[in-house]
């Protein structure tokens, strides 16, 4: 089971906080934070396993992460999960993410952490391995996109004219800050297919 | 400008979105809170509109919120509107933030259920998947109940993405709703092998995570993930079967012998690492579960050795990570193997990664030995200096001691040496552990006579030595070591050389830092160290010296009686009366040493930790009974045995009494700046050099310190441990080169001519002597304590109530909560293979016995299939290993006997194989039924055919084992005996056949000829026919199909057709053989008659309670009954006796969970049922009077009844 899923930037910000077991709020901010100096204080070069953080339970969780540029992803997982097998679904999750949004990049799941959330739905549900077939997964959330977008074909053209009008000449848009494109290909990892 | 201004009212017209606010947010770093704040305030209005797509966007702005910690769960009824919403973007939020924010204390949750269900029925797939992943996350109790049923409807949805989705949140339903368990596990099986592969995984995922908890209720499913084992390519599929075997082969040897081989060719195939890993996990397991007489294993111990070497070596640190966390699985049993890497290992433990350090460290625990003991610890201590972080350090510590420690101090040669590592490490500052220091020292001091000279000159240098006192304001600090310093030196005073100087040292007045505890040990052993000066003292004659002594103490105790500690001050308070009165005699000149060393007399013995828990509670005392009734609010205590330190000890004691004046505390303050200007580990309260990461502004200008700490610190006066390193070596090499010399005398007088092969012997752990006369006293336990180790199991394991065995048959009882209105719906769903879900029917016997005919049919048909599913049959039929298995205590030993057995016989028959093939086969259908019956444990019956068939009877299941043991009985009766030949017959009741009985007959060769061309002759009569060969006529003889050399038996089986089964049936026989011996052939014939008793025709059926009143409220059952007189046979025994002979079974209780029956006895009154094999049901009840035994009998057929009952009074009588 995987208990935990953290996505955080490098400086602790969290991207995507999702429990699959009940914690109240206060423990969940602050697993994310520990977990987050856990990782912090790691190299790139040293091995992605990390014996638990003293709040999610005891000795059977693991932490499983990557680092991808400017993010982190972690997985929190008992041992019934092979450690091999969830660095390389964090590697599904990451392309699945970059092909969804088409080179993503923090900025994409900042501003979109709902959608960032729906795929992952289609990858993990109730902290169990739900699908590990990218195709299978881009194909189901393409769908859902699509039906959406036949639903709100009316009510969502407003809003966006809206929008628009919103980010005209405003200075404070985060567009130039620049954040740098995440690194996906990582090679020597794609056992699945 | 203008546009600004436009901005502003449209922002008033048009609601935020998302990344408005997310940008909205960025832009107010120095303001986050309160523009938050003000967004949720926003939002609240938007919540209060009636338009569904406002509210909508305002839950998914909430979902973001919340992720930052902001409290959403008022908005838990707006985020059930939304998800109500007819779209399914909205749908799709409201989802997303319920998942994300409900859980079982939110009240409301209870409204979703229908909306929910709606949403499972949806034609809209996506619908449906996001109702399922939303569910998966917050399903409570009470909607895995309410909904078990819509989601088994759609686990056999016609979209394989629904199925997926279905599947998976069983998971979650199990959980939450344990009884659902059981009905939705054949559909759950079924989807192992569902064609569409993402549904297939699911499956596995469920039934892995389900067998972890509880894998003994899963092996059965053995071959059929076997078979998908060898026939998946999905790596992900395999990885989670392969773990899933990782957990079965402990409780099935035979399986992991079955696995190694396809397991061996994945490892040698796959290119996957991540499946390779698992791969040579799930080897380790299985050759852990073997037992270790398995000499062709080793190959594969060497395989797994060799690849994991090579994940070690790997320049990937996560494959080196790995690598060891498997490798330290072997080394609990295959120590040998993974030593021989000693060295990769030892490297591992200078990498720069912690994680990676860790592992190897858990391997050195397994590695060291007596030779490499001191030359491992020594290696840590350098990594102990070496360490930065406190945690790496406490982990290097307690891995020293666990070490040093284990199975009791096997390792250590030279526990000198050991005392100097512990002093060494007290050090450490800063440590957590100081208790475990402590510990070890106490144990070695106690346990180990020798050293205690040494120990004791040690711990009075500790207790000399100021560095420890600095660090006494940090609970389970070093100062622990204090406690065990002070015990030492007063409870082995006699051992101190400067005993006054020690005893000054204890008295100190900056003890009084000290934590309470710590100060109360003090207090004690000051006593104790001053009753040994005294004694001393009168003995030299010192009388002045013996009163400076008491003075002293006078002087000092005060400061101890002021602690605030309670403990403290009530021992020092009792001392200091004492020793005031000791001064008053030897103010008169009375001797009185003797008396107050008497105080303390005797010697401590070790205890076990366990020796209280331990302690058998007394015949006839219950200790849950009240002694007084409770009063309304008292409140109840909880015992727990008391840890050695009171290391829970919250409350930090205040350190100065309040008393002391200002003088007093300045002069303190001077001392304590000279003895920091002294002490070199004082520094360390500054911050430590560590790398910081993260440049957070103001730091930089903080000057650093650095320390220099390549200087070893060192405890002045205290020697080293390193200096034993070489003393061992010294005298090791000594001992050596004395056997050596030894040895070499010895080899030159028996052979001149021949060189030694090897010019360096190998020193074995056993050739290291211990430096001391090493005396290792064992922990005393009470008398009659308990042998059995019980550990109790956390009863608040959600998992634990989803024990539950699958393999029963489901009761009618069981099936998942329809809603009533839906009936009409969930009919149409595809359901009617799954029994449970099933119309009530009335006669709950029939039911299960339709089910169980329908499997036979099966069995019947699929005898191929059959096979397969067939976990024992499976497993038998593995090719045996020439070594015969060693009996591991797994339930199943017997059946690997009975599998031997039947392999033996079949050896056994090997000359008459040809006739053969018809006989062994139904024998081997009936072994494998009883097998089945007995696993399960609804078997009453013992067997013992007297051919050495079976291993002595079992004891009789049911009931309380104390009750003496009836002896071995055996069901078969003396049919009819020459001095050639004796027959004894078995009559059983077919399962296959409405009206079959199965006659096996033991033939016993008496004589000293060879008997063969043996043929059995039967008179048929109308009622009972014997079933004979096709085309044979009814006067021709069935021939037995084998040959008895002289002093064998064996077992012939034949079937026998009844037509009318409620009486009793008696057939004539006879059987025709030769008789051929040295002098020649003879013919021979010997008669019988067969006795087809009443209850040859009952099968042993088991039966659940309420199905068994249901039966007999039923009313159309006749009744009867007998009364036997002068029984003296315990009521036990009789009803074992009743089950055996008659083939009856109590009744199972429903939910048995260790499915094991238990007989509805209510002291001397039981219940009893059995079914004929033509379907009549048979009631008793069993009473007992004095020396009487009455039985009333309830059947569907009267004169069977009675015919049973005459039988069964034939029985009672004998007894």
């Amino acid at each position: 089971m995987i208990q935990a899923i953290l996505v955080f930037n490098n400086h602790g910000k969290p991207r995507l906080v999702r429990f699959y077991q009940r914690f109240v709020k206060e423990i969940q901010q602050q697993i994310v934070r520990e977990t987050f100096h856990l990782v912090l204080k790691r190299d790139d070069n040293i091995c992605n396993f990390l014996e638990g953080g003293s709040l999610i339970g005891g000795s059977d969780y693991k932490l499983i992460y990557r680092h991808y540029a400017t993010l982190y992803f972690v997985f929190c997982v008992d041992s019934s999960e092979s450690e091999l097998g969830i660095l390389d679904l964090i590697q599904v999750f990451v392309e699945t993410l970059d092909k969804c949004f088409e080179n993503v990049c923090e900025l994409d799941l900042i501003f979109h952490m709902d959608k960032v959330h729906y795929i992952l739905q289609e990858v993990v549900m109730g902290g169990m391995v739900l699908e590990t077939n990218m195709n299978e997964i881009v194909a189901q959330i393409e769908a859902q996109n699509r039906l959406e977008k036949s639903e709100g074909g009316l009510s969502a053209a407003p809003a966006r004219a809206v929008s628009a009008v919103k980010n005209i000449n405003l200075p404070e848009i985060p567009r130039n800050i620049n954040i740098g494109d995440l690194n996906i290909k990582v090679p020597n990892l794609s056992q699945f297919v | 400008m203008a546009l600004k201004m436009v901005k502003g009212s449209i922002d008033r017209m048009f609601d935020k979105n998302l990344q408005d606010l997310v940008r909205g947010i960025r832009n107010h770093k120095e303001d986050e809170a309160k523009y938050i704040s003000q967004c949720i305030d926003e939002i609240k209005q938007e919540l209060k509109q009636d338009n569904i797509a406002v509210k909508a966007n305002a839950v998914c702005k909430l979902t973001y919120l919340q992720m930052l910690g902001y409290d959403i769960s008022w908005a838990a009824f707006n985020i059930i509107e939304v998800m109500s919403a007819s779209k399914f973007t909205f749908k799709r939020i409201g989802y997303l933030a319920a998942s994300q924010s409900f859980h079982e204390g939110t009240d409301v949750i209870m409204l979703t259920t229908n909306q929910i269900r709606k949403d499972l029925s949806s034609p809209s797939q996506y619908d449906t998947g996001v109702a399922l992943t939303g569910l998966s996350c917050f399903v409570t109790p009470d909607l895995a109940r309410d909904l078990a049923n819509d989601i088994m409807t759609l686990m056999s949805h016609t979209k394989p993405y629904i199925r997926k989705k279905a599947v998976l949140i069983m998971y979650k339903v199990f959980l939450k709703y344990p009884e659902s368990l059981r009905p939705a596990f054949p559909r759950l099986k079924e989807k192992l092998e569902d064609p569409d592969p993402g549904v297939q995984s699911a499956a596995v995922n469920v039934i892995c995570e389900l067998a972890r908890r509880n894998p003994k209720n899963y092996l059965s499913l053995a071959p059929l993930f076997f078979k998908l084992m060898t026939s998946s390519t999905n790596n992900w599929v395999l990885i989670k079967i392969i773990k899933l075997f990782g957990a079965l082969t402990p409780l099935e040897p035979r399986l992991g012998k079955k696995l190694i081989e396809p397991l061996t060719n994945l490892i040698h195939s796959t290119s996957a690492m991540s499946l390779l890993y698992e791969c040579v996990n799930t080897v380790i397991a299985v050759l852990i579960s073997l037992s270790s007489g398995m000499p062709n294993h080793s190959a594969s111990i060497q395989l797994c050795v060799q690849k994991l070497r090579i994940l070690i070596e790997d320049s990937d640190q996560n494959l080196k990570y790995l690598g060891l966390l498997a490798m330290s699985k072997i080394l609990k049993t295959h120590p040998k193997s993974v030593q021989s890497h000693k060295d990769l290992i030892l490297q591992c433990l200078d990498d720069k990664d912690e994680s990676i350090r860790l592992r190897a460290l858990d391997l050195l625990y397994g590695m060291v030995s007596k030779k490499n003991l001191m030359e491992i610890v020594k290696k840590l201590m350098t990594h102990v200096d070496k360490a930065e972080g406190t945690t790496y350090r406490d982990e290097l510590l307690t891995k020293i001691i666990d070490i040093c420690s284990q199975s009791n101090y096997q390792y250590i040669t030279n526990f000198e040496w050991y005392i100097s590592i512990l002093v060494e490490l007290t050090r450490l500052e800063g440590t957590r552990h100081g208790h475990l220091i402590a510990a070890q020292m106490l144990d070695v001091a106690i346990r180990v006579k020798a050293i205690r000279k040494f120990a004791v000159s040690q711990m009075s240098a500790l207790l000399d030595s100021a560095h420890l006192l600095a660090s006494s304001t940090q609970r389970n600090g070093i100062c622990e070591v204090l406690y065990a310093a002070a015990w030492i030196c007063g409870e082995f005073s006699e051992h101190l050389q400067e005993p006054h100087h020690t005893l000054e040292a204890m008295l100190r007045p900056r003890v009084t830092t000290l934590p309470g505890h710590i100060q109360a040990v003090y207090v004690q052993n000051v006593v104790k160290l001053y009753a040994s000066i005294l004694q001393q003292k009168e003995q030299a004659g010192e009388a002045e010296g013996a009163q400076a002594v008491t003075q002293l103490m006078v002087d000092r105790l005060p400061q101890f009686v002021q602690s605030a500690d309670l403990e403290v001050q009530e021992r020092a308070s009792c001392i200091l009366q004492l020793v005031k009165h000791i001064q008053k005699l030897q103010a008169k000149d009375v001797p009185v040493a003797e008396e107050v060393s008497a105080l303390f007399a005797g010697e401590l013995n070790p205890v076990a930790p366990k020796a209280q828990k331990k302690v058998p509670v007394p015949e006839g005392l219950d200790l849950d009974a009240w002694i007084n009734e409770p009063l309304s609010d008292s409140e109840s205590e909880d015992e727990r045995p008391r840890a050695v330190f009171h290391e829970e000890e919250q409350r930090r004691p205040k350190h100065r009494p309040s008393e002391a004046d200002e003088e007093e505390l300045a002069r303190r303050r001077e001392a304590r700046k000279q003895e920091q200007a002294n002490n070199p580990f004082y520094i360390k309260s500054s911050p430590s050099p560590q790398k910081r990461y993260q440049d957070t502004p103001g730091v930089e200008h903080i000057p650093v310190v650095q320390i220099d700490l390549s200087v070893p610190l060192k405890v002045p006066g205290l020697p080293m441990s390193d200096q034993y390193v070489k003393l061992e070596e010294e005298r090791r090499h000594r001992q050596k080169l004395e056997k050596d010399k030894r040895r070499k005398k010895r080899k030159e007088k028996e052979k001149k001519g021949k060189r030694r092969h090897s010019s360096l012997p190998t020193e074995s752990d056993e050739d290291i002597a211990p430096a001391q006369q090493v005396d290792i006293v064992t922990e005393e336990m009470p008398e009659n304590a308990l042998p059995s180790d019980e550990d109790d199991k956390d009863p608040n394991d959600p998992y634990r109530a989803l024990d539950i065995d699958l393999d029963k048959p489901l009761a009618d009882s069981e099936k998942l909560p329809i809603q009533k209105h839906r009936n009409t719906e969930t009919s149409k769903s595809p359901e009617k293979d799954v029994p449970m879900v099933e119309k009530k029917s009335k006669k709950p016997k029939k039911k299960e016995k339709k089910h169980k005919e329908k499997e036979r049919d099966k069995e019947k048909k699929k005898e191929k299939e059959k096979k397969a599913e067939d976990l024992d049959f499976w497993l038998s039929t593995t090719p045996p290993p020439a070594p015969a298995p060693a009996p591991a205590p797994v339930p199943s030993t017997d059946e690997c006997e009975d599998a031997k057995t039947e392999a033996q016989g079949e050896e056994d028959d090997a000359e008459g194989q040809d006739q053969d093939k018809k006989s062994p086969k139904p024998k081997k259908k009936k072994h494998r039924k009883e097998k089945e019956e007995r696993t399960k444990g609804k078997k009453k019956s013992k067997k013992q055919p007297p051919g050495s068939e079976e291993a002595a009877g079992e004891p009789v299941q049911n009931g309380a084992p104390e009750e003496e043991q009836l002896p071995p009985e055996s069901s078969y009766s003396l049919l009819a005996e020459n001095s050639y030949v004796k027959m004894t017959c078995d009559i059983r009741g077919s399962l296959q056949e409405d009206s079959q009985v199965t006659v096996a007959i033991v033939l016993e060769n008496r004589s000293s000829s060879i008997l063969k061309g043996m043929e059995l002759s039967v008179l048929d009569s109308l009622n009972a026919r014997m079933a004979r060969p096709q085309g044979s006529s009814v006067h021709d003889g069935v021939p037995v199909p084998f040959q008895l050399p002289p002093g064998v038996s064996n077992e012939a089986q034949y079937v026998f057709t009844i037509q009318s089964i409620v009486m009793a049936q008696k057939l004539k026989g006879t059987l025709s053989f030769i008789a051929k011996n040295d002098e020649g052939a003879t013919h021979e014939k010997l008669d019988f008659r067969l006795h087809f008793s009443c209850s040859s025709y009952l099968i042993t059926t088991p039966c659940y309670s309420d199905a068994f009143a249901k039966l007999l409220e039923s009313g159309d059952l006749s009744m009867s009954s007998i009364k036997v007189d002068g029984i003296r046979m315990s009521f036990q025994n009789l009803l074992a006796k009743i089950c055996f002979h008659h083939h009856f079974s109590g009744l199972l209780k429903l939910w048995p969970r260790a499915a094991q029956e238990v007989v509805e006895r209510v002291d001397s009154c039981a219940s009893m049922y059995s079914r004929s094999i033509q379907g009549h049901h048979v009631c008793l009840l069993v009473k007992k009077g004095e020396n009487s035994v009455s039985v009333d009998g309830k059947c569907s057929d009267s004169t069977l009844l009675s015919n049973l009952l005459e039988e069964m009074k034939a029985t009672l009588a004998k007894c």
